[in-house]
C-alpha cells in the first residue's frame, strides 16, 4: 500500500465508505419495496446525493444539531440515526424512530442531533438557527446546521435566517443541496442567481460552492466552514452541487428529465462510484475491503427491512398520546 | 406580600423572575429592549407597549431584539427550545401569527406526535390580542380559536393581573409549546399580585362570580364586559355565574358543565368572529355533556362575523358589549 495522500486515516475512509453504501442500499431497497407496494405514504429518495450527507456530516457530533429536509434518509444514516429504527418507521411500525407517528418525513433522533426530517420546505432553518443560539448560550461548541434544496433556497425562512445567524453571529451551516431540481422544476427556471454562494454575499456571509459528487471536495469544504462556526467565525453558506438519482418521490414519472439523463449520471456522477475509484486507484484501500463493507451493508439493510416487516403496528392506545406532556 | 399591580407589570415580573431562578430562559422579539445598536439609549422602548422595560437592564444579553423576521425568530424560539433552551419569544400582535404561523403550528405543535413523543419544546409565544385600540383590522383581532384548534399547541388568555403572572410562569415552565395572549386593552388593570413567584395551572377555570340562574363563560376582556352585564341583571333579579376559563387548550370542560348542571341556563360570550369560535366549542360541549340540564338554547355573544373595522365608531360595535351580553342572558330567562 501506498502512502495515504487523503485527508481521513483509512479507518475513516472506510466509515465514510460504509455511511455512503449504506445510505446508498437503503435507498435502493426503498425505490424496491415502494414499487411493490410495501411502504405506505410518500417517499423521497436520497440516492446520488450521499457524499454530500456523509463528508459534511463526518465533522459533526451528536452535540451538533441539524435540521433536515423531506429527503432526510440520507441525513439520518450519516447524523448516526439507527437504520433499523428508520426502516420501522418508513413501514409505520411501533418500533419505528417515531414509534410510527412520523414516518419518512419526519424521522427525528434528537439524542444523536437530528432534529428532524420536514415536510415543510425551508422550515428547517430557523429551527437549526436556534440549536445554533441554544449552543452559543449554553456555551457548548456545538453548531446548527440546515439542509434546504435548490428549491426551498428561495424561501424567505432561508433568506431570514442566513441575515439572522449573520446578525447574531451563529455557529451555524446552511447547506445548500443544489440537485437541478425542486420537484420537476429546474433550478435554471426558479432561482434568479446563478448560484446560492452568490447570495451569501449578500448576507455578509461566506459562500462556497462545491462539487457534491466529490467526497472529498465536500469533507474538506465542510470542515472549513464547520470550523468556522464552532470557532465562532459565524455562519457560512455551503452549495453542493449534486445529482438525484431517482424522480422528486417514489412514483414520479420524471418526464422532465433529459433524454439519458439518469443513465449518464449513474454512469458518470455516481459519488460511490468515484470515491472507490479515487481510494483504490491511490492505493490506500484495496478493492476487496470496499466489497466487504458492500456486502455487510446489504445485509444490515436485509435485516432492517425483516425487523420492520414484523414487527407489531401502533395500536388504537397510540392515537392520543404524545401530543401533550400532560393535558 | 401582595400588592396592587398592573397586568403590564405582572407580566414584566413573571419574567423577570423566571429569568433570574432559570439561567435558560432568554426572552426575544421585536424592540422587547429597544434601541438595538441605536445611537439612543440601550434598552429604549422595552417593548412596543413597554411590556418588557427594565428587564435589560437585569438580564442583559438574554434579552434580544430580533429584526423584523418573526418567521426566523420564532422558528429559532422553537428550535432553540428542543436544545436546552426555554425561549420566551414576543411575536408582538398575535395577528403577525400569519407571517410566521408554520414554524408555530407546523413545527413546534407537532414535534411531540411526530416524533413519537421523544421531542420536548418548551417554548412560550407572548402576543397582544383584542380589539379596542383603534389599531384596525391587522393589529386587534382575537385569533384564540385557531390556535386552540391546533393539537399540541397550548393557549392560554388570562383576564386580570394575578392569573396573569402565574400563567406565564405555568407557560414558562411548561414542557409544551404555549401561545400567550395578552389582551391589550387589560395592560392597565389592576389586581392584587403577590410579590412571590407563584403558577397557576393551566385547565382550571375560575369561578368569577357565583349564581344560579345562568352561566357566562367567557375568557380575556368578556370577564370584564360579563361582569358588568352579571351587575345589571342582579338588579332584575337574575343571578349569573361567571366562569373565566383562563386557558383555552386545556380547556376545562368539567367546571363549565358543572355550573350549566346548576344554572340550567349557557350564555357563550368570545371576542372573537364566531364561527368555530371558542363560544361555538362551549356550546357545542354543553350541548353534549349536559343537554338534559338546558332549560333554554344555549346562546353565543360573538363579534360579527366581519373584520376589525378602524372607525372607533364600528369597532365599539364590533367588541360584544355588556348589554349584549345581558340580552343574550334575558333570552335564555323567557318562557
Amino acid at each position: 500500500m501506498n502512502d495515504n495522500v487523503f485527508p481521513l486515516g483509512k479507518e475513516d475512509l472506510l466509515k465514510a465508505y460504509r455511511t455512503m453504501k449504506t445510505i446508498r442500499e437503503f435507498e435502493e431497497r426503498l425505490h424496491v419495496d415502494f414499487g411493490r407496494g410495501e411502504i405506505p405514504g410518500f417517499v423521497h429518495l436520497y440516492a446520488g446525493e450521499e457524499a454530500a450527507a456523509t463528508g459534511i456530516m463526518m465533522h459533526l457530533n451528536d452535540q451538533d444539531r441539524i435540521a433536515s429536509t423531506h429527503r432526510g434518509h440520507g441525513h439520518c444514516i450519516a447524523k448516526g440515526v439507527d437504520i433499523g429504527e428508520m426502516m420501522a418507521e418508513i413501514y409505520g411500525k411501533i418500533t419505528g424512530a417515531c414509534r410510527g407517528k412520523g414516518g419518512s418525513m419526519h424521522i427525528a433522533d434528537l439524542s444523536k442531533g437530528m432534529m428532524g426530517a420536514n415536510g415543510i420546505l425551508g422550515a428547517g432553518s430557523p429551527l437549526a438557527c436556534g440549536a445554533a443560539l441554544a449552543a452559543k448560550t449554553l456555551g457548548h461548541k456545538g453548531i446548527g446546521m440546515s439542509f434546504t434544496g435548490d428549491g426551498a433556497s428561495n424561501q424567505g425562512t432561508f433568506l431570514e435566517s442566513l441575515n439572522l445567524a449573520a446578525i447574531w453571529n451563529l455557529p451555524m451551516v446552511f447547506v445548500v443541496e443544489n440537485n437541478g431540481y425542486a420537484e420537476s422544476t429546474s433550478v435554471d427556471y426558479a432561482t434568479a442567481v446563478d448560484s446560492y454562494a452568490d447570495r451569501a454575499a449578500g448576507f455578509g456571509v461566506p459562500g462556497v460552492i462545491v462539487d457534491g459528487t466529490d467526497f472529498f471536495a465536500v469533507y474538506e469544504a465542510a470542515g472549513e466552514v464547520i470550523r468556522r462556526a464552532r470557532e465562532g467565525g459565524g455562519p457560512s453558506l455551503l452549495e453542493c452541487k449534486m445529482v438525484r438519482f431517482f424522480g422528486h418521490f417514489e412514483g414520479d414519472a420524471q418526464t422532465y428529465r433529459g433524454e439519458g439523463e439518469n443513465e449518464y449520471n449513474r454512469e458518470n456522477n455516481d459519488c460511490l462510484k468515484l470515491f472507490r475509484a479515487r481510494v483504490t486507484e491511490a492505493g490506500v484501500v484495496d478493492g476487496g475491503e470496499l466489497d466487504a463493507i458492500d456486502s455487510e451493508v446489504l445485509a444490515a439493510i436485509d435485516k432492517a427491512v425483516e425487523e420492520a416487516v414484523a414487527a407489531p403496528l401502533p395500536g388504537a392506545a397510540d392515537l392520543t398520546t404524545d401530543v401533550y406532556v400532560k393535558y | 406580600m401582595a400588592r396592587n399591580l398592573s397586568m403590564k407589570d405582572a407580566i414584566n415580573e413573571a419574567l423577570d423572575q423566571e429569568m433570574s431562578r432559570d439561567p435558560t430562559v432568554i426572552v426575544m422579539g421585536e424592540d422587547i429592549v429597544g434601541g438595538s445598536g441605536s445611537p439612543g439609549e440601550d434598552d429604549a422602548w422595552g417593548g412596543v407597549l413597554g411590556v418588557t422595560k427594565g428587564l435589560y437592564a437585569k438580564h442583559g444579553d438574554r434579552l434580544m431584539d430580533t429584526p423584523l423576521s418573526e418567521s426566523a425568530y420564532i422558528g429559532a424560539a422553537i428550535g432553540a427550545s428542543t436544545c436546552g433552551l426555554r425561549p420566551v419569544a414576543e411575536l408582538m400582535f398575535l395577528d403577525f401569527m400569519g407571517v410566521c404561523f408554520d414554524q408555530i403550528f407546523n413545527q413546534a405543535a407537532k414535534f411531540r406526535y411526530m416524533f413519537g413523543g421523544k421531542a420536548e419544546t418548551p417554548v412560550t409565544i407572548r402576543a397582544m390580542v383584542g380589539a379596542g385600540f383603534r389599531a384596525a383590522a391587522q393589529h386587534s383581532q382575537m385569533l384564540t380559536p385557531l390556535f386552540t384548534h391546533i393539537p399540541g399547541l397550548k393557549v392560554v388568555c388570562p383576564s386580570n393581573a394575578y392569573d396573569a403572572k402565574g400563567l406565564l410562569i405555568q407557560s414558562i415552565r411548561d414542557n409544551d409549546p404555549v401561545i400567550f395572549c395578552e389582551h391589550k386593552a387589560l395592560y392597565a388593570s389592576e389586581t392584587d399580585v403577590p410579590e412571590e413567584s407563584y403558577t397557576v395551572p393551566f385547565g382550571e377555570a375560575n369561578i368569577v362570580r357565583e349564581g344560579s340562574d345562568a352561566t357566562i363563560v367567557c375568557y380575556g376582556l368578556m370577564v370584564h364586559r360579563a361582569s358588568e352585564a352579571a351587575e345589571t341583571l342582579a338588579g332584575e333579579g337574575i343571578q349569573c355565574e361567571i366562569v373565566d376559563l383562563r386557558t383555552l387548550s386545556p380547556i376545562d370542560t368539567d367546571s363549565v358543565v358543572e355550573s350549566v348542571e346548576n344554572t340550567g341556563r349557557l350564555v357563550c360570550v368570545d371576542e372573537a368572529n364566531p364561527r368555530c369560535s371558542i363560544a361555538a366549542d362551549i356550546a357545542a360541549t354543553v350541548s353534549q355533556e349536559a343537554f338534559s340540564s338546558l332549560k333554554a338554547a344555549p346562546q353565543m355573544v360573538t363579534a360579527p362575523h366581519t373584520p376589525v373595522p378602524f372607525s372607533p365608531a364600528l369597532e365599539d360595535l364590533y367588541i360584544p358589549s355588556a348589554e349584549a351580553i345581558a340580552d343574550a342572558v334575558r333570552k335564555t330567562m323567557a318562557p
